[in-house]
C-alpha cells in the first residue's frame, strides 16, 4: 500500500478546496460574531481576482463564487439551496445572474469569479425567471405562513418577498405533498415533508458538516423527498441528532420542537458549550430569560458552525425540576435537610471548617475544583484553599482523567497542553487515534476528522474496541491495532522500535530540537529486541506486520498527527504512555507546525482550564510548582498571605487520609466524586468518615448524598466566565439568565472565603481574569475585552503572542530542547486470573455525558437509558449469556449487575461498559490501581468475572436503599420560612 | 495513610525510574518525584517505614526505592509543621 503523502498540504492551506500555495490565514476580516450567510464557503488563494458586480469593482481570492463575491459587497443574490457552510449545489435556480458577453443565466453559486467579469445580479429577465421559479416552489407548498413555526425565519418566505411573487397561476389543486405526514420521532426536532423544497441542504449538511450520511433524497422528480437511512423514522435511522440538518433547512421542514412550541427567539447571546472538551461556541437564542434554542456560532474557532446532540439540544437540564435552588444544611447525613439562608449555610460551612482545623490541624481539610466550572471559579476555589484554608489540599477532577497528560507533556515538551488547533487536522495526512472514540466523546472534532479522511488522509486506530471510526461506511482505518487493555506502552515502544531500526527517524529535527543524550538513551532502549513488534505481539495481541506497517505510515507521513483520549491516560502507565506518544512525535519531526502534533482530547469542557488555573495540589496557576519560592512569592504578594511550600493531597490521597482520620472536611464544587471516582466502596467509606462535606452543585448528586452542606450551583447559562478547551482556546461563557439560586458559583466561593476571614473583592469575573492574567505568564495578554474583540484566544497569550498561539513549539520546545524519556513497559497489576479472567474497560457514549447528571435529565435518555455490559459472543456463549440477560460483573473491588449487550465490537476476553447512570455502579468494580506518576485511576483495566444472575448486586440493593433514604430526606426537608434571598 | 499503599505507589515510581541507564539519575528521579508530588504526611509515613524491621509491612519496598529514600531522606523530610 502507498505511503506517499497526500498531494498539496505542503504548499497549500490544506483545505482541499482551494488553489493557494501559501499557508493562508483561514479567517477573513469579518468580525468574530458576524453571522452573514455569504452563500458559498470562503476560499483562500494567493491569486486575487478583480471583477465588477452591478458596476462595483470587487477583488476576491480565486475560486470564490460570483454569489460570495456579490455578498462581500453587500449584494445578496436570491438563493435557496446555497448556504456558506456547504459546497454549492446549483439546484434551486434562484441565484441566476447575467454575465456580460456570455449567453444564458448561470447560477452564481456554482460560477467561480474570473478576472474582468461584468456581472448583473438584477435585470427584468432575471426578475421574471426567479419569480417563475418561486411560483413553481409555492405551487406545492402550504400557504400557512402565519401559523408556521418558521414564520419570521424562513428563507422561502423571504425569497417569495424578494422575487415579488404575487400569484400562483397553477393553482393548488394539482399533485402536491401538502398532506405528507410529519415525522415527530426525534425528541428535539420535527420533519415536516409537506414543507420540503428538496434543496438538499439537509442531506449535504449530514454529509459535509456532520459526516454521518444518514440522509438522502429518495425518489425522483416529483416523488423526491428527504429520507433518513432506508426511509426509516429519524429516531430509527442512523441519524445522530447533531442538528446540522435543522440548522441548514431554509424552511420549517426540519424545525426545533422548542421553536414549534415557543415561537421565534427575540435576542441571542454567544456563549460556550458546557459539555465535552471540544468547547463549541454556541449562540443561545432567547426570549427574555428563556432559552428557545442553541445554535452553533458559525465563526466559533473550535466548531465553526457545528454542534452535537448534547450541546445543541441537551440544555433542558438547566431548568429541570430537580435543580436545588436553596442552600441546605444538616448535622448528620441521616438527618433531613434543612433549607436555610445563604448567610446561615455559608456561616455553618465556615465554622465547621475552622472547627475541624482547630481540632485536627490546618491540613485536615481541602477542596476539589471542577472541570465543569469556569476558569474564574476554579481559580477562586484553589485560591480559597491555599489562602483561606492555609494549605494546598486542592485537586480537580482532571486527576481522574488527564493528569498524566499534564505530567507527560510537561516532562517531554515542556507544556501541559495539546500542541494544535482542531482545524489543524485539515492539514494532516496520517492521523493516529489512540484510546479515544471521537465520534462519541468529541463529536464535533470527529466531524472535522472524518472530513479529512474523506479527502484521503489515512487513519490508524489504536484501541481495544472496534470504535465507529474503524470501519464506517464513509471512513475506514488503514490499520486497527486492536491491543489488549493495559498494553499501550508496549505498542508505542514497538512503533518506536520500527521507526528507529528501519531508519525512519527525522534525524535533522531530533539533532536540532532535542536533547542528544536523552535521545540516544531512548534510541538504544527502543532498539532492544524486547521492543520489536514480533516480541510485543504476544503481550499486546497486535500482529507484528500490522504494527510495522502502521509505524511506517506514520513516520513517512508528510504531516502525521496523534490524537488521544482517556484510553491513554487512565492506566497504571498513563503518564509513561503520554511520554511515549511525545517521543514518537519528536522522533518523526511531527511537532511544531500545522497538521501534526500531540493532541489530548479532553473529557470535560474545562479540563484544560481547571488544570491551567492551579487546581493541582503541587502547582500554582500556569503549572508552576508551589515549592518555587519566586513564583510563590508573587502569589503571596498578590494575595497578601503566606502560602505553604509543600504539595497538598491529591484526590485519592484525600480519600486515604479520610479513612485514616486525618482529613475531615471537603469543599467540593461541581464534581460528583462518588459516581465518577474508582472503587465506590472506598470513596463512600472515606466520605462517611468525614465531618463536614460541602457540596456545591446544581443537583443533589451522588456526592451530595454524603454532604452536610449543599450550596446550590449555577449552570453555565447563569454566569459569566471563561472555559478553555482542549486546544487551549479560552472562550467566553456569557450569562443568559439569572442564577436560579441567586448567586453564580464564583460569588458563592467569595462568600465562603469572606466567612473564613479571607477577604475576596470581586464584583465581576472579568476582575478575576485580570488577576489570573497578571499572575500567569501564559495569560498576560488575556482580558474579557480582548476575548470580545477576537472571539476566543489560544494561550499562551502575552507580549510575545498578543493574539494567542494556535500552534505551539514552532521553533523551539517550551522547555527548550525536547526531552526523550525511556518508557519501559510494565504490566499493570490488574492482571487476569482464574477468578477474574476478563478485562473490563470503560467509556462513554454520544448522547450521555460523564456521570450523566445533566444529560440524564434531558430527552437524550431516548438514545441511552441504561448502561450495558458489552461482551464478545464467545465470552457470552461460554457463560450462557444471551442478549439483554442480567449479568453480574465482579472484580476484587466489588460487584454490580448490568444487562448484557453481545457485540463483536469487543475482542474476546474484554468487556466494556459506560458509567452514565449511578445505579449501574460501574465504579463499584473499578479498583484503586492508578498511574504511577499522578494517581490517575486505571479505569480502563479491571480484571473481572462475568456471570448470569437473577437479581441486582448487594451493592445495588444497598445503593437503592440509601438513595431512597436520601431522596426522602430531601423531599421531607425543612422548608425555609422566608425566601433565602441574598 | 496506609503504609502498604504508599510503598506500592513508591515501588511503581521506582519501576519507572529504574529503567534509566544512569543509576544515580534514577535515584534522584525517584526522590525528586516523591518530593514534588507527595504531601508531607505521605512522605513522613513512607520514611517512617524505613525504620521498621524487615517484613513489617505486607508490601515490601523495592531495593531501588529504599536506596533512593535512604540516600535522599533529608531532602524528603518535610519541615516540621
Amino acid at each position: 500500500m502507498s505511503t506517499m503523502p497526500l498531494p498539496s498540504p505542503a504548499g497549500g492551506c490544506g483545505s482541499g478546496s482551494c488553489a493557494c500555495k501559501t499557508q493562508a490565514e483561514l479567517r477573513t476580516a469579518r468580525g468574530p460574531f458576524d453571522d452573514t450567510d455569504y452563500g458559498t464557503p470562503l476560499r483562500h488563494s494567493d491569486v486575487a481576482v478583480t471583477l465588477e458586480i452591478d458596476g462595483q469593482p470587487i477583488t476576491v481570492p480565486a475560486g470564490t463564487s460570483v454569489m460570495r463575491a456579490a455578498a462581500e459587497i453587500g449584494v445578496n443574490i436570491p438563493k435557496l439551496c446555497a448556504t456558506d457552510s456547504l459546497e454549492p449545489f446549483g439546484s434551486c435556480r434562484l441565484c441566476l445572474v447575467e454575465i456580460e458577453g456570455r449567453r444564458g443565466y448561470p447560477a452564481s453559486c456554482t460560477t467561480p469569479v474570473e478576472a474582468g467579469m461584468k456581472i448583473n445580479t438584477q435585470t427584468p429577465r432575471l426578475q421574471t425567471l426567479r419569480r417563475n421559479v418561486m411560483e413553481l416552489y409555492i405551487s406545492d407548498h402550504p400557504l400557512d405562513c402565519l401559523t408556521c413555526p418558521a414564520n419570521g425565519d424562513c428563507e422561502l418566505q423571504d425569497m417569495a418577498g424578494v422575487t415579488g411573487l404575487r400569484e400562483v397561476r397553477y393553482g393548488f389543486d394539482g399533485a402536491n405533498h401538502l398532506k405528507d405526514q410529519k415525522d415527530e420521532s426525534n425528541p428535539y426536532f420535527t420533519y415536516d415533508p409537506s414543507k420540503c423544497i428538496v434543496c438538499n441542504r439537509c442531506v449535504r449538511a449530514c454529509e459535509e458538516t456532520q459526516g454521518t450520511f444518514a440522509l438522502t433524497i429518495s425518489g425522483r422528480g416529483f416523488e423526491s423527498r428527504v429520507a433518513a437511512s432506508e426511509s426509516q423514522s429519524f429516531m430509527g435511522s442512523e441519524c445522530v441528532s447533531c442538528g446540522a440538518c435543522v440548522a441548514a433547512c431554509p424552511t420549517a421542514t426540519l424545525q426545533e420542537k422548542s421553536v414549534i412550541s415557543l415561537g421565534q427567539p427575540e435576542h441571542s447571546i454567544v456563549t460556550t458549550c458546557a459539555y465535552c472538551g471540544v468547547g463549541c461556541s454556541l449562540k443561545a437564542e432567547m426570549k427574555g430569560s428563556q432559552v428557545i434554542r442553541m445554535v452553533p456560532q458559525k465563526n466559533g474557532g473550535a466548531n465553526e458552525g457545528h454542534a452535537c446532540v448534547k450541546g445543541r439540544f441537551a440544555w433542558g437540564y438547566a431548568t429541570h425540576k430537580d435543580r436545588i435552588t436553596k442552600p441546605m444544611i444538616r448535622a448528620k447525613i441521616t438527618d433531613p435537610w434543612r433549607e436555610v439562608s445563604w448567610d446561615e449555610a455559608i456561616g455553618y460551612a465556615a465554622s465547621e471548617f475552622r472547627r475541624i482545623q482547630a481540632r485536627h490541624g490546618r491540613d485536615s481539610i481541602g477542596g476539589i475544583t471542577s472541570s465543569r466550572c469556569t476558569n474564574e471559579e476554579t481559580y477562586l476555589v484553589q485560591k480559597l484553599v491555599r489562602a483561606a484554608f492555609g494549605n494546598n489540599n486542592v485537586d480537580t477532577c482532571a486527576r481522574v482523567c488527564h493528569s498524566p497528560t499534564g505530567y507527560g507533556l510537561k516532562t517531554t515538551i515542556g507544556e501541559s497542553a495539546g500542541t494544535q488547533t482542531f482545524a489543524s487536522v485539515e492539514k494532516s495526512d496520517v492521523i493516529v487515534v489512540i484510546g479515544a472514540n471521537p465520534t462519541d466523546g468529541h463529536p464535533v472534532f470527529a466531524s472535522r476528522l472524518k472530513r479529512r479522511l474523506r479527502e484521503g488522509a489515512k487513519l490508524i486506530v489504536v484501541d481495544p474496541r472496534v470504535i465507529d471510526l474503524v470501519d464506517g461506511p464513509h471512513v475506514k482505518a488503514i490499520h486497527h491495532l486492536q491491543l489488549r487493555p493495559g498494553t499501550n506502552v508496549a505498542v508505542i515502544n514497538a512503533l518506536a522500535h520500527v521507526i528507529v531500526t528501519e531508519g525512519l527517524l527525522d534525524e535533522a529535527f531530533v539533532a536540532e530540537r532535542c536533547e542528544t543524550r536523552a535521545f540516544e538513551q531512548w534510541r538504544d532502549f527502543v532498539s532492544l529486541p524486547e521492543n520489536a513488534p514480533e516480541a510485543t505481539a504476544e503481550i499486546t495481541g497486535v500482529p507484528a506486520a500490522d504494527l510495522r506497517d502502521a509505524a511506517r505510515i506514520y513516520a513517512r507521513a508528510h504531516n502525521g498527527a496523534i490524537y488521544y483520549g482517556l484510553g491513554v491516560t487512565e492506566h497504571s502507565q498513563g503518564s509513561t504512555m503520554v511520554m511515549g506518544i511525545a517521543n514518537l512525535a519528536m522522533a518523526t519531526g511531527n511537532i511544531g507546525r500545522e497538521g501534526v502534533g500531540v493532541n489530548p482530547l479532553r473529557g470535560q469542557n474545562n479540563v484544560q482550564g481547571s488544570c491551567d488555573m492551579g487546581s493541582f495540589p503541587h502547582e500554582l496557576p500556569g503549572y508552576r510548582h508551589i515549592g518555587d519560592p519566586i513564583v510563590r512569592g508573587q502569589f503571596e504578594d498578590a494575595w497578601s498571605v503566606t502560602l505553604q511550600p509543600e504539595p497538598g493531597l491529591r484526590i485519592p490521597n484525600m480519600f486515604d487520609a479520610a479513612v485514616h482520620g486525618t482529613f475531615l472536611g471537603l469543599y467540593c464544587q461541581g464534581e460528583d466524586i462518588v459516581q465518577s471516582d474508582p472503587n465506590t466502596h472506598h470513596v463512600s467509606a472515606a466520605l462517611s468518615a468525614m465531618e463536614c462535606i460541602v457540596v456545591q452543585d446544581i443537583f443533589l448528586n451522588e456526592t451530595a448524598k454524603f454532604a452536610h452542606v449543599l450550596l446550590p450551583g449555577s449552570s453555565f447559562l447563569e454566569k459569566d466566565g471563561t472555559f478553555t478547551n482542549a486546544e487551549r482556546r479560552i472562550s467566553r461563557v456569557r450569562k443568559v439568565m439569572a442564577p436560579l439560586a441567586g448567586y453564580a458559583d464564583w460569588e458563592v466561593t467569595v462568600l465562603l472565603s469572606r466567612a473564613l476571614g479571607y477577604e475576596m473583592n470581586y464584583t465581576h469575573p472579568s476582575q478575576i481574569m485580570d488577576e489570573i492574567a497578571r499572575l500567569t505568564p501564559t495569560f498576560h495578554g488575556v482580558s474579557y475585552k480582548k476575548l470580545d474583540e477576537l472571539g476566543s484566544i489560544q494561550w499562551p497569550c502575552n507580549e510575545a503572542a498578543p493574539d494567542g498561539t494556535p500552534t505551539m513549539h514552532i521553533d523551539t520546545f517550551v522547555r527548550g530542547k525536547g526531552k526523550f524519556v525511556i518508557t519501559k513497559f510494565i504490566a499493570t497489576p490488574e492482571k487476569v486470573t482464574r477468578k477474574f479472567p476478563l478485562l473490563l474497560t470503560t467509556g462513554r457514549i454520544l448522547s450521555q455525558y460523564n456521570v450523566g447528571a445533566q444529560t440524564r435529565r434531558t430527552e437524550n435518555v431516548r438514545w441511552h437509558d441504561e448502561d450495558r455490559l458489552e461482551i464478545h459472543p464467545h465470552d457470552a456463549e461460554d457463560r450462557g449469556i444471551k442478549m439483554d440477560d442480567w449479568v453480574g460483573i465482579e472484580s476484587r473491588a466489588g460487584q454490580t449487575v448490568l444487562r448484557a449487550k453481545i457485540t463483536e465490537r469487543m475482542q474476546p476476553g474484554v468487556v466494556y461498559t459506560t458509567f452514565h447512570f449511578p445505579e449501574s455502579g460501574a465504579n463499584v468494580i473499578t479498583t484503586e490501581s492508578s498511574d504511577w506518576a499522578t494517581n490517575c485511576p486505571e479505569y480502563k483495566v479491571t480484571a473481572v468475572q462475568v456471570s448470569p444472575v437473577e437479581q441486582p448486586s448487594a451493592w445495588q440493593q444497598e445503593y437503592s436503599r440509601f438513595n431512597e433514604e436520601q431522596l426522602d430526606l430531601l423531599k421531607h426537608r425543612e422548608l425555609a420560612t422566608t425566601a433565602p434571598g441574598k | 495513610m496506609d503504609d502498604n499503599n504508599l510503598i506500592d505507589m513508591a515501588n511503581r515510581i521506582g519501576d519507572f525510574f529504574e529503567s534509566m541507564p544512569d543509576h544515580e539519575e534514577a535515584l534522584t528521579g525517584i526522590a525528586d518525584h516523591i518530593r514534588r508530588f507527595w504531601e508531607p504526611r505521605m512522605r513522613r509515613a513512607i520514611l517512617a517505614t524505613l525504620d521498621l524491621p524487615d517484613g513489617s509491612t505486607e508490601v515490601a519496598m523495592s531495593g531501588i526505592v529504599r536506596e533512593a529514600l535512604v540516600r535522599h531522606r533529608q531532602a524528603l523530610t518535610p519541615a516540621a509543621a
